[in-house]
This record gives C-alpha cells, sequence and structure tokens, in this order.
C-alpha cells in the first residue's frame, strides 16, 4: 500500500513540479506583491506591509471606470449571448434541411481569429475621412445621422463591444446547446406530445431541465469568460484603453504591468485579487442559486 | 373503443438507396374489438412499431384511415386522439417526481376539462393505487426499478383515461421473472379498466400468454389474426407456423401421393382428401408419439431431461433445420446407445404447406 502511495506521487512529480513553479508559486507571489506598500520595481524594495495597494486601486478613477466597463460587458453579454444561443440552437435541431450548412455558418466566428474580426468590426462601424462605415450608411439610408462608434460616445463604443462579444461567444455556446439538444431522447418528446402539451411546455417542462446542466455550464463559463475581457477590447480599440474609456479589469492590470505607465506590480496584483474576489463571489452565488434548479440526470 | 383499419400504408423512403421507398406497414385492413388486449406479435423490422405510431398519431398515414369506434381519427393529432402511449423505455421524465410524472397529461388539458390541483393529485393516487405505485408518488424514476417505472409509465399512459392505450414492447426490457409478473399484471390492469389495449412484442409466448386476439404480422403484411389458441392451432401459412411456439415447429420437405404424405420413403401419416404434391410438413413437437413399430424413423441424437417431459433431440435427411425437436413423456424410457428412434404421429399436430406459396392446405 506504502509502495503503491509512492508510485503513485512519483507519476504525479513533473506535474506538480510544474504546476508548482508556473502557478502556486505565482499566485502566492500576486498575493505577496498585493500587499507591499510603495514596492519599487528598480530596486526591489517596500516601505511597509499594509491594504494601501488596493485603497489606491479602488479609488484609481482608470480602475472604476474599468469596473464599470466590464460590469456592463458581463450583464449585457452573458444573458444575451445564451439566450440567443439557445434559441438559434433550437432553430437548428427543429430544421432537417440546411441543418449542417447553418451550422458551420454559425461556428465561421470560433474559428476566426479575434483581431481579423476586430478588423471586420472597424470595416463596419469606423468612421474614417473617406467613408462614415457600413453600419452608418445604413443609419443615413434609414434618415439617422452618423455615430462614430470607434472614437465617439461611450454607449455607442460600449454597444460596438457588446455586439463583438456576443458575436465572438455565441458559436461555442451555439455548439454546445445544439449537441446537449440533440442527445435528449426523442423519445421523451414523443411522450410528452401525445400527452397533449404545447411546444411551449414542452420547452419549459421537458427541453429545459434536459440540457439544465450545459446551461448552467455555459452561464458560468460565460460570467468567468467576461469579466476577462480584454483582447476584445484591444482588437476594436487599440491598446491604449484608458484613453478610448473602454479599459477592462484585465486591461488595468495589463497596463499596470507593462502599459506606458506600467511598472507597478503591487497595483497590477492589488487590481488582479479584486477581480479574483469578484469572480468568486459570482459563481459561488451562481452556485448557490442554481442547485434546486439544474437536474443532474 | 373499438379501432378501424382501414387499407392503412404507410411508406419510409428508404434511408440506404435514394428514392427507393420501404413499405413499413401495407394495406392493414381489419377491426381491434373493443374493450380487449391485442398483441401485434412479429419479427423485429417487421412494421410494429410504426402500426403503434400510425395509431397514436405520431405518424401519419401515407394511405389509409384510422377510426376510433365512429370517428375518423386519421387527421387528428396524437393529443386530440385521446391515446396512452407506453414507450419501450417507458420516456420517464428524469427530472420529475412519479407524481408529476403521472400529472403531467392532466395539466396539459385545456378548456373545460382543467382540472384542480386537488383534482389532479387525487387522480393520480387513484390510477397510481391500480398499477400499485401509490407508495412511491416522491421518487424520482431514477430510484425506481424497471418494474416500477413500468408500472409509472402505464399509470402516465392511463391517468387521462384514454380510449386506447398502446405499449409498444412493455415487457422487453425487464429480465425474465418480472416478465412473467409483469404480463399478468398487465392482463389485470386491462381487465379492470376496460380500455382497448394493444401491445406490441416479438416475444411470441408473451403474446399468446395474455391477448384476447393476437395479430402476427411480418414485413408489413398481417399474416394471421385470432384467438392465440386457435393461431397455434391453426396456422394460415408456414412463417406463422414456426412463428408461434416454443421449441419451434419441425418442418420437413414431403409430399402427398395417394392420400399419404410421405417424408422420404416412409409414408408417415394418412391424409385422406389431400391431392398429390410436393408440400412442407410442419409437426409440433408435441406431435410426437414414440412408438417402436411407428411409421417415422429418425436418428437419435439426444435426450433433454426437462422434469416432467423429455426433449428428444434427432435428426432426419428431409428435415429443413438444424435438427427435430420432439417434446414427449418423460415416462418414455431409452436405452443408451439407440441409434434410431420411431415415432407415431398425432394427425392434429402435423400441417401441410404449399411448397410454392408456404399457405396452408
Amino acid at each position: 500500500m506504502k509502495k503503491n502511495n509512492l508510485k503513485a506521487w512519483l507519476y504525479l512529480l513533473p506535474a506538480i513540479l510544474f504546476l508548482g513553479v508556473f502557478m502556486v508559486y505565482p499566485l502566492i507571489d500576486v498575493c505577496v506583491y498585493s500587499v507591499e506598500e510603495n514596492y519599487n520595481f528598480a530596486s526591489q524594495s517596500f516601505t511597509g506591509v499594509g491594504f494601501g495597494n488596493f485603497h489606491y486601486v479602488l479609488s484609481d478613477p482608470y480602475f472604476t471606470q474599468a469596473l464599470k466597463n466590464t460590469f456592463i460587458i458581463v450583464a449585457i453579454t452573458v444573458p444575451l449571448s445564451t439566450g440567443l444561443a439557445l434559441l438559434i440552437s433550437l432553430g437548428l435541431s427543429s430544421i432537417k434541411r440546411l441543418r449542417n450548412a447553418f451550422q458551420t455558418i454559425y461556428f465561421l466566428p470560433y474559428v476566426t481569429n479575434t483581431l481579423a474580426v476586430g478588423l471586420v468590426f472597424m470595416i463596419l462601424f469606423k468612421k474614417t475621412a473617406y467613408t462614415d462605415g457600413m453600419v452608418n450608411l445604413l443609419i443615413n439610408k434609414f434618415g439617422g445621422s452618423s455615430v462614430d462608434f470607434i472614437e465617439g460616445p461611450y454607449w455607442a463604443k460600449m454597444f460596438v463591444m457588446c455586439f463583438y462579444t456576443i458575436w465572438v461567444v455565441m458559436p461555442f455556446k451555439i455548439l454546445i446547446l445544439t449537441s446537449a439538444l440533440a442527445s435528449v431522447n426523442q423519445d421523451y418528446y414523443k411522450a410528452a406530445r401525445v400527452d397533449g402539451a404545447t411546444s411551449g411546455r414542452i420547452f419549459r417542462k421537458i427541453t429545459l431541465p434536459m440540457i439544465s446542466p450545459t446551461v448552467f455550464y455555459l452561464i458560468i463559463t460565460g460570467f468567468i469568460g467576461a469579466f476577462k475581457a480584454y483582447s476584445d477590447e484591444v482588437a476594436l480599440f487599440g491598446t491604449n484603453l484608458n484613453a478610448a474609456g473602454m479599459n477592462t479589469i484585465v486591461g488595468y492590470v495589463y497596463d499596470m504591468l507593462y502599459g506606458d505607465s506600467g511598472g507597478y506590480p503591487s497595483y497590477a496584483a492589488a487590481a488582479a485579487l479584486i477581480l479574483f474576489a469578484i469572480v468568486f463571489t459570482i459563481t459561488y452565488i451562481n452556485l448557490t442559486f442554481s442547485r434546486n434548479k439544474v437536474q443532474y440526470m | 373503443m373499438k379501432v378501424v383499419l382501414k387499407n392503412l400504408t404507410k411508406k419510409f423512403q428508404s434511408r440506404h438507396t435514394k428514392g427507393q421507398e420501404v413499405i413499413a406497414v401495407n394495406n392493414f385492413d381489419f377491426e381491434i374489438p373493443d374493450g380487449q388486449l391485442i398483441g401485434l406479435l412479429g419479427p423485429s423490422g417487421c412494421g410494429k412499431s410504426t402500426t403503434l405510431n400510425l395509431i397514436s398519431g405520431l405518424e401519419t398515414p401515407t394511405e389509409g384511415k384510422i377510426l376510433f369506434g365512429e370517428e375518423d381519427v386519421t387527421e387528428l393529432p396524437p393529443e386530440e386522439r385521446g391515446v396512452g402511449l407506453v414507450f419501450q423505455n417507458y420516456a420517464l421524465y428524469p427530472h420529475l417526481t412519479v407524481e408529476e410524472n403521472i400529472i403531467f397529461p392532466l395539466q396539459n388539458l385545456k378548456g373545460d376539462k382543467k382540472m384542480t390541483r386537488e383534482a389532479m393529485h387525487q387522480k393520480a393516487v387513484e390510477t397510481a393505487k391500480l398499477v400499485q405505485i401509490d407508495s412511491l408518488m416522491n421518487r424520482k424514476p431514477k430510484e425506481l426499478s424497471g418494474g416500477q417505472q413500468q408500472r409509472v409509465a402505464i399509470a402516465r399512459a392511463l391517468v387521462k383515461i384514454p380510449r386506447v392505450l398502446l405499449l409498444d414492447e412493455p415487457l422487453s426490457n425487464l429480465d425474465a421473472r418480472l416478465r412473467l409478473q409483469t404480463r399478468e399484471e398487465l392482463r389485470r390492469i386491462q381487465r379492470e379498466t376496460g380500455v382497448t389495449t394493444i401491445f406490441v412484442t416479438h416475444d411470441q409466448e408473451e403474446a399468446m400468454s395474455i391477448s384476447d386476439l393476437i395479430i402476427v404480422m411480418k414485413d408489413g403484411v398481417v399474416h394471421q389474426i385470432g384467438k392465440p389458441q386457435e393461431v397455434y392451432d391453426e396456422p394460415a401459412n408456414l412463417f406463422v407456423a414456426q412463428f408461434l411456439g416454443t421449441p419451434q415447429i419441425n418442418v420437413f420437405s414431403g409430399s402427398v401421393r395417394g392420400e399419404k404424405l410421405y417424408i422420404g420413403n416412409e409414408a408417415v401419416l394418412d391424409v385422406p382428401g389431400k391431392e398429390d404434391r410436393e408440400v412442407w410438413v410442419g409437426i409440433r413437437p408435441e406431435g410426437f408419439i414414440p412408438d417402436e413399430n411407428g411409421p417415422f424413423t429418425c436418428n437419435m441424437d439426444r435426450v433433454e431431461v426437462m422434469g416432467r417431459d423429455v426433449s428428444v433431440v434427432s435428426t432426419h435427411p428431409q428435415m429443413t433445420g438444424q435438427s427435430i425437436r420432439s417434446i414427449i413423456s418423460s415416462e418414455n424410457r431409452f436405452e443408451p446407445g439407440q441409434k434410431t428412434i420411431r415415432f407415431r404421429l398425432k394427425p392434429h399436430k402435423v400441417y401441410l404447406f404449399d411448397r410454392e406459396s408456404e399457405e396452408r392446405i
């Protein structure tokens, strides 16, 4: 028994070593950085231990802006993308002809590079000296006046941001949901039809509970993914997100480390821990809330 | 409620060859009398389940009509036909309790049929009592045994008091002992409710033991309809004769010459009134009587003791199967090393079929 244990540990050793060096140690380091006040990167010195870094970050207007942006993105994109993906998946699973073609089309954004997609969105939305962009041309056609979506008002930029995020995250959700729908035994639907259930009731009483573990998985990972948003913002608004007013928490962390005004690992660490606390709390709430709703068969 | 099928036909597009059609149900034309238990019997893939789906409305027929009593239901969707359907895998909603499962059809009722919560509960308990699962109302399906799940499925199908109850292979997912018990149970429930019940099975024993009427079908065609004993005693053709009865009927190639039936060179039976022709001879296992002076000689293979009876396994050059099985009383003694065995035949256990059409002569 003991010998076996030793063997098991031996097998695990490479993984433990790697995880230790590249995950556990940095994690501890982040915690350490976050409480070292007035840490100087060049001299590797600090003046004291406390929550000064957190205080600084939380009162930094750039951080509060990033926090606000992140929460807006999460609150809009997670429910919308999941809901839309569910609708599209239901549509996909109820058609027979062209189903594969549609599935491929809906999956395309997933295999397309984020920056390439960002470029396409720029062409669609950006106002330049030569053209107002395709969307603006459409708006003009219906009698509206042009809006600068990339460098204009905050709500316009946020609209493009959310649109973009939803468009990028939806393919994966559609893929997962269609396979979840396909795995529901057709006999349940037949039974429900013979029992006289309307299609709305079949959806609420049969389909939704049956795929609830998948929906729940998508919501949790959707929340976490949206809280970690950063690259999509860069793709649309460039690297100077603070100037654009479109920074996110992860963007703020990056800026504090490597940005033009960077070199403050302590502030970055504090911001990262605040993000962790937020994600942890939200996930915990999700888990508690869904305990009675999600049906594991 | 009697069920009438008129020239009912269902064709499917073939999945393998494009443009080709598979006829799952071919021109069904018969009447199922009210309040009886009917067994729809046939080998796998013969269109039994399709027939059931047509009656339930899950499939629409290519041609023909379905009538419940005098009402034409051919165009009605399943929910308006008033049928209860029990699936082979029961299709119990796994996230709902037994009671919620049983109540489900009642909750779907609309208009003046709508029931109060209390009335639905009452009805569910009543139905659960009928199938004896009223003590399991708060369990989830996965906490039940196969037999219990089956009862829940039957309760759910019965709770709306359907005009016709349909069961697809109701016993195939149960183990042997439970199967015996459940089939008695089915019989009892059907008697108590008096609902016209049609069940599909490929197990002839199952169909014979509880049905008032069996319908034997193959390749989408009905071969014979009748009371189980009648169909067994008077099979319409070779297929029906072979499909019913365990052990299977023994089939030989033979011929009728001068009102005598020949198997090989032996005249085994007098067949008065039959004209000379080549035939298939079917002999039920219980149709053999060991007799030292009997006219029918077989090569002895082995004797299998089954307690009350013994099963004699022998061979004959004219047989079509692997061996001949005859069931005889265990009072007969056999000498070890016996090479041949001679039989007399019981005339009413011997059937002759046309060599070409395989129809009974």
